[in-house]
């Protein structure tokens, strides 16, 4: 009974699972015949931002705008455009903006080494306390302050070795 | 603890103090941006080259060529666009007022839904084209309609409007820059 259940409900998930592979194939096909070329569109989108949305890559999204774009770099890539060429050429339309990694230059110099900086101005003022504190902290026993912490400790624990 | 130290601290605190201020104006400033407001690139360069069929006259093709020697605005809009229906009065007005010739990109629209739109609402504009694919759009940095362009006499972008033209921005904006560009050479 119990063999039968399980095995039945294997049949079940195979089906399931060949069905959904099927759905799957039959629905990306249309989108991409050249599997290669898919590769490096997607490659580019991730590498620019989807205007609309703002806080995805054109890679991620299916705003209308992102999938007009994705369009645009196939068919630059078909024409042999560069990658480089490329994102110039959203650049251009649609400013630094586009990219999801801001260039290095002039403006973005905060942007880029501001956190940096914050570290290192962070692990100065941790030395310079560290150094301070270390300074500070031994000072040497007197004889007299010694004896008399030798005295309390043999008050408080008269059995145990000296 | 001697004196010392004690100005030590005292002083760790105010810096302390003073650095999450500086943090709280930070933020402060960056809740008054408006992360939709991108700046664009093509302001202050030649506004690009197209050729589209015109929205009423499919025949006829219109692009920024014919407009050399004039101060114009070029407006992108949609009949699926809600912003634009509030923009529309706004831009009835300026038709009506005639200080700037008004020039429309319907974008990614269907014939017959940009037709019976400014049917329906009135139409502001000298005449529309009809960038149906929105390649147009793309050349033009469109990302979120309605936009609007103002292009000078030499064919030069001067200034890009993101989102809805107001009466203010149409006031302290539009028209005065409108002005300064009819005067250029």
């Amino acid at each position: 009974m119990v063999r039968a259940a399980v095995v039945s409900m294997m049949n079940v998930l195979v089906i399931l699972m060949v069905s959904a592979s099927v759905a799957w194939a039959g629905e990306a096909a249309p989108s991409a015949p050249e599997p290669a070329l898919e590769k490096r569109v997607m490659a580019i989108s991730e590498e620019l931002r989807c205007l609309v949305c703002q806080n995805q890559s054109l890679a991620d999204s299916h705003a209308d705008l992102a999938i007009d774009l994705k369009n645009q770099v196939r068919e630059k890539l078909k024409q042999g455009m560069s990658e480089r060429q490329i994102v110039e050429y959203m650049v251009e339309r649609y400013g630094d903006f586009v990219l999801y990694r801001p260039p290095l230059k002039a403006t973005t110099f905060l942007l880029w080494f501001g956190p940096f900086a914050l570290l290192v101005a962070g692990l100065i003022a941790l030395f310079v306390r560290l150094a301070r504190r270390g300074g500070s902290a031994p000072e040497a026993l007197s004889d007299a302050d010694h004896a008399r912490a030798t005295a309390l400790l043999d008050a408080d624990n008269p059995a145990g070795p000296r | 603890m001697s004196t010392e130290a004690v100005t030590k601290t005292g002083y760790a605190r105010y810096l302390l103090i003073g650095g999450f201020f500086v943090l709280v104006a930070f933020l402060a400033v960056g809740l008054k941006l408006d992360p939709r407001e991108v700046p664009s690139p093509l302001i202050g360069k030649a506004a690009p080259v197209f050729e589209l069929p015109q929205l009423h006259e499919p025949d006829k093709r219109f692009g920024p060529a014919e407009m050399r020697g004039r101060v114009w605005m070029l407006n992108v809009w949609a009949s699926w666009c809600v912003s634009c229906r509030q923009e529309h009065p706004v831009l009835m007005d300026l038709a009506r007022s005639g200080a700037l010739p008004i020039y429309g990109l319907n974008y990614k629209d269907e014939r017959g839904a940009g037709l019976a739109w400014l049917q329906q609402f009135g139409n502001p504009y000298r005449l529309s084209a009809f960038d149906a694919k929105g390649q147009v759009g793309i050349d033009y940095g469109v990302y979120g309609v309605p936009e609007t362009y103002i292009i000078d006499k030499r064919g030069v972008i001067r200034y890009k409007q993101i989102g809805i033209v107001t009466p203010e921005i149409v006031q302290t904006k539009l028209l005065p820059l409108a002005k300064q560009l009819e005067l250029e050479g």
